[in-house]
């Protein structure tokens, strides 16, 4: 409005001082983001928006413990559940061990049918998967990475499965690429490769007819609990019983296990917050005794006690906001280097939207005492004190 | 020059009280950092002790072959005897190899804090544990037995699990387990697991063979030998490594994990109290300019000044760094955390507060103080004496 | 006019709604000040009285127009009409052409004719200037005085000064003296 010619005047008063207190808080802004972006991603894992109608059925003690591929045909005759596919983890890389590579088996009907219209394929394409038995259809992102073509062979070594000659590597014939319907989910499939399942369970040398984990389609979200509930009493009492919860859950309990992730950001960010409370607190309340004679010409100007401290905390307001957004923008810009690091976990810039509020909050917190001196200033005292 | 140097200083000094305010803004701001940096490693800290620390040198852990982890690993009963006449492993008074065939699993516990299910090793070893590993020492109830569902459990996993007192029974997998005692391993990653008799332990999940063998050798050298005979049998498909070592590779993960996050944090803090360590500084040499140039007309060189002042940020700093390093330790050294190991079961470790970590924390504190305090010592140094002097 | 600590800047103070009386009743043009609020006197201030301090008291990191709208801002006036205003005060200062530089690049006459600028910018009805040629030299401060008197004279502005310039008295068309406290001429009436 009308006085911000006078507050922005007033805070580049002493140039450099202004200067390194804003880089300060952008500092403190930028890694405010980043922590909080990660913090919200691991308590908020989504499975996207088609997560609501799927299960996951997983051996209750563990996930890498197996389930037995005859659990497959008493699941599916489970009332709500419309179909059924089987998928094992085959811990692949590709050439180095940094290149995770998610190469999954899949039974082909069964998988597309429980993940309907979240795969974007190629018809031609997915007539050369069918029909060639090592095919492969890989992410379009992942091929954009390493650079492979369709037509070429892709090795990848798993760290578990040996084949019958004893192993670890198998390969696969890229037929086609495909991407995801849903951009939520790009993360979590960006290092994907489809294969088909017949290849694995013929190919590898030991755990023949069982599973790793089970994914189902229900027809209501709203019973997935009852629908989860009741594939588990099916295995209950036996010697592989099973777990099976929402895939949102699903995500959630895995992370949970991670430990308290959350404790330790918080712990973090509040450290930094305190500290920067501290400068800027100081800062501020220095730049306002200086200018003490300068408040009292205002008010002899006609400016009453409210408007001398409305003017402090705006100045408080403007230094800390036109901050936050800078730091919180940089760290909008880290967050594709952080997805990257965090191998799929989905980042939402959401979480950004409370560092404005911890902005409002410093400044409050900042300003007040500063404020408050000046709308008690005596005027003639101060005055005097000029020379 | 010394005579000056002790001048500027002790002027310098006797002004803090009087810039309190700002003079603790480095301090603090500095704390802080180091207090992060110094929590943060000290968990890659205690994890590597309880991990990569983990084994001797003279201990081998054999897996299957291209297996990389204990639960990923099959090993046959014939596969054990084969390894068991390999040269190089020491014996009992029987003539018996020291060998302790294992079986790894895991089972579901719920947590002391949360009441949630959680996963937990459980180890299933051979009669001749006592003497393969002979830094596990039972610290109260006895040993389990062979034959029966009895087990024994870790230190760290008696803190973060319910029901792992002595005497208890846990409902594993539908059998029941009696605890009869809890066991300490000098603060390695088995206090983490529970144990019990492998044979009992495979015929309750249903698990022909065994996951691992781990054996103590005659010495450390004995190593390639007894490596080779095992690599070079035909009939044998297995990896052989030194218990250090695999152990190492199990935790490099995670704790480059923690190291590389923990400094990118502390590097962006501190340049955030560099800015603070530089905006107090200016400000010190902005309020004692006539000072300053009082002592420069006198006579004062120029080195002096700068050296001083560079002094007075670097000392401001020492506090806060000691400062964040006693706060770190007075906070977490010892505190027990708990992750999701290799496994994808918890380990149990705590934060250790290495006496290297202080010192790196201190060190830190240092280069802020002086990145923080030499363009301003700069400025003071080429104060133009008259001007300052007339201002004044 | 009287010697130091006789109290003329304190009396200019009260007159001016700066400070307010630990006890009795001051009234300026009818209205009591010593009944009005805090805010009450701002407002006061702010619609009736103009002050010229000895040290211009400029705000430093503003242009001398910016200066010159500080009191405007406290009105409903447009933009346009404040800068408008400022620049038509600037203009009977007769430093027009200054009107974007800072206070440091003015000389002293200069600044303390912004500092006249914003003292009229809002058209009050009294000025009060304490000292108000105590930092300038000779030639900077006859031509201070010099603006007062046509400020006075020729666009009716009341004038009241405190000053220990002899040559200020001259220009003025009331001398009052103080000492100890008390006005010399007893029984005068200020107006």
């Amino acid at each position: 409005m009308k006085y911000f010619p006078l507050i922005w005047a007033t805070l580049w008063r002493k140039k450099t001082r202004t200067l390194f207190t804003l880089l300060s808080i952008v500092i403190a802004f930028l890694l405010f983001g980043m922590l909080e972006t990660v913090d919200y991603a691991f308590s908020h894992p989504s499975a996207g928006a088609t997560g609501a109608d799927k299960l996951i059925t997983t051996n209750k003690y563990s996930i890498t413990l197996p389930l037995p591929f005859a659990d497959l045909q008493e699941i599916r005759s489970v009332p709500g559940v419309t179909d059924a596919t089987w998928l094992t983890w085959l811990g692949a890389y590709y050439q180095e061990s940094k290149n995770f590579v998610f190469a999954l088996p899949i039974d082909t009907e069964s998988y597309f049918n429980v993940h309907k219209d979240e795969f974007i394929v190629g018809d031609e394409q997915m007539k050369n998967y069918r029909s060639t038995r090592s095919g492969a259809l890989v992410n379009v992102a992942l091929m954009k990475k390493f650079g492979w073509k369709v037509g070429e062979k892709l090795p990848v070594h798993s760290t578990i499965w040996t084949q019958k000659n004893g192993s670890l590597d198998w390969t696969f014939d890229i037929v086609g690429t495909f991407d995801v319907k849903d951009s939520t989910q790009a993360n979590a499939q960006a290092y994907t490769v489809l294969f088909h399942y017949d290849l694995f369970d013929e190919g590898r040398s030991f755990g023949k007819g069982t599973v790793g984990w089970i994914e189902e389609r229900i027809d209501n979200p709203a019973n997935a609990a009852a629908i989860a509930g009741k594939i588990d009493a099916l295995f209950a009492n036996s010697s592989n019983e099973t777990k099976t919860q929402p895939a949102n859950d699903f995500a959630m309990t895995f992370i949970k296990q991670i430990g308290d992730i959350g404790f330790v950001l918080r712990a973090i960010l509040g450290a930094v917050f305190f500290t920067l409370l501290f400068l800027t607190g100081n800062t501020m309340m220095q730049s306002v005794r200086e200018r003490i004679p300068e408040l009292a010409v205002l008010k002899t100007l006609g400016f009453t006690d409210g408007k001398v401290l409305a003017l402090v905390i705006a100045e408080s307001l403007l230094l800390c906001l036109f901050a936050a957004v800078i730091g919180l923008g940089l760290s909008y810009a880290t967050l594709p280097i952080i997805g990257q690091a965090l191998q799929g976990v989905q980042l939402d810039p959401v979480a950004l939207i409370p560092g404005l509020g911890a902005a409002v909050l410093l400044a409050l917190i900042v300003g007040f005492p500063p404020a408050l001196r000046a709308m008690r200033l005596n005027i003639v005292d101060a005055l005097s004190g000029l020379h | 020059m010394l005579k000056q140097l002790i001048a500027v200083i002790s002027m310098s000094l006797q002004t803090v009280p009087q810039r309190l305010g700002a003079s603790s803004v480095i301090v603090i701001g500095i704390a802080g950092v180091v207090a992060v940096l110094v929590s943060v490693l000290a968990m890659g800290a205690g994890f590597q002790h309880t991990l990569a620390d983990s084994g001797r040198d003279d201990r081998v852990i054999i897996l299957r072959g291209g297996s990389d982890a204990e639960l990923n690993s099959n090993l046959t009963r014939t596969d054990i005897d084969t390894i068991g006449n390999a040269p190089g492993l020491a014996k009992d008074a029987d003539g018996k190899a020291l060998l302790s065939s294992e079986l790894v699993t895991v089972v579901n516990v719920p947590k002391l804090d949360t009441g949630t299910d959680a996963n937990v090793t459980m180890r299933g070893v051979g009669l001749k544990l006592a003497e393969v590993r002979p830094e596990l020492k039972i610290v109260s109830g006895k040993m389990f037995r062979p034959a029966v569902r009895e087990l024994i459990a870790g230190v760290g996993a008696a803190k973060l699990f319910r029901g792992l007192t002595v005497g208890s029974v846990l409902r594993l997998r539908n059998a029941d387990w009696t605890v009869t005692g809890i066991f300490s391993s000098n603060g390695d990653v088995h206090e983490s697991e529970l144990m019990a008799d492998v044979d009992t332990v495979g015929s309750s999940i249903e698990r022909p063979g065994y996951s691992s063998a781990v054996g103590l050798l005659t010495s450390a050298a004995a190593f390639t030998a007894f490596k080779d005979s095992l690599t070079s049998d035909p009939q044998l498909k297995v990896d052989v490594q030194r218990e250090r070592e695999y152990y190492a590779k199990q935790s490099a993960g995670l704790t480059k994990t923690i190291n590389v996050v923990g400094t990118t944090v502390a590097v962006i803090m501190a340049i955030g109290a560099m800015f603070g360590a530089l905006n107090t500084m200016y400000s010190a040499v902005a309020a004692r300019s006539l000072e300053i140039a009082t002592l420069r007309a006198i006579g004062f060189g120029a080195f002096p000044v700068l050296f001083g002042v560079m002094i007075e940020s670097l000392l401001l700093s020492l506090l806060g760094g000691v400062i964040g390093a006693s706060l770190a330790w007075m906070f977490f050294n010892g505190h027990t955390v708990s992750t999701l190991g290799a496994a994808f079961a918890q380990v149990v470790f705590q934060l250790i507060v290495t006496d290297t970590l202080i010192i790196t924390g201190i060190i830190w504190a240092c280069i802020i103080g002086l990145l923080g305090g030499f363009f301003p010592a700069l400025r003071a140094a080429r104060l133009p004496v008259a001007e300052a002097l007339r201002a004044g | 006019m009287g010697p130091s600590g006789s109290g003329k800047t304190t009396l200019l103070n009260l007159i001016g709604g700066l400070d307010t009386p630990t006890s009795g009743e001051i009234t300026v043009a009818g209205q009591r000040l010593d009944k009005l609020s805090s805010g009450g006197l701002s407002r006061w201030r702010a619609n009736h009285i103009g002050f010229v301090f000895q040290f211009y008291n400029l705000m430093p990191m503003l242009t001398a127009q910016r200066n010159v709208e500080l009191p405007l801002l406290l009105t409903n006036l447009s933009s346009e009409k404040r800068k408008a205003n400022a620049v038509a005060a600037l203009t009977l200062v007769g430093i027009a052409d200054r009107a974007k530089h800072k206070p440091s690049e003015l000389s002293g006459g200069q600044a303390q004719r912004v500092a006249i600028a914003r003292a009229l910018v809002a058209d009050p009805m009294l000025l009060v200037c304490d000292e108000p040629t105590g930092d300038l030299d000779r030639k900077s401060a006859d031509e201070v005085l010099h603006l007062l008197q046509i400020l006075n004279r020729e666009h009716g502005k009341s004038i009241i000064m405190v000053t220990h310039d002899p040559k200020a008295a001259e220009f003025a068309s009331r001398q009052l003296h103080m000492d100890k406290g008390s006005l010399l001429e007893a029984g005068a009436a200020l107006v």
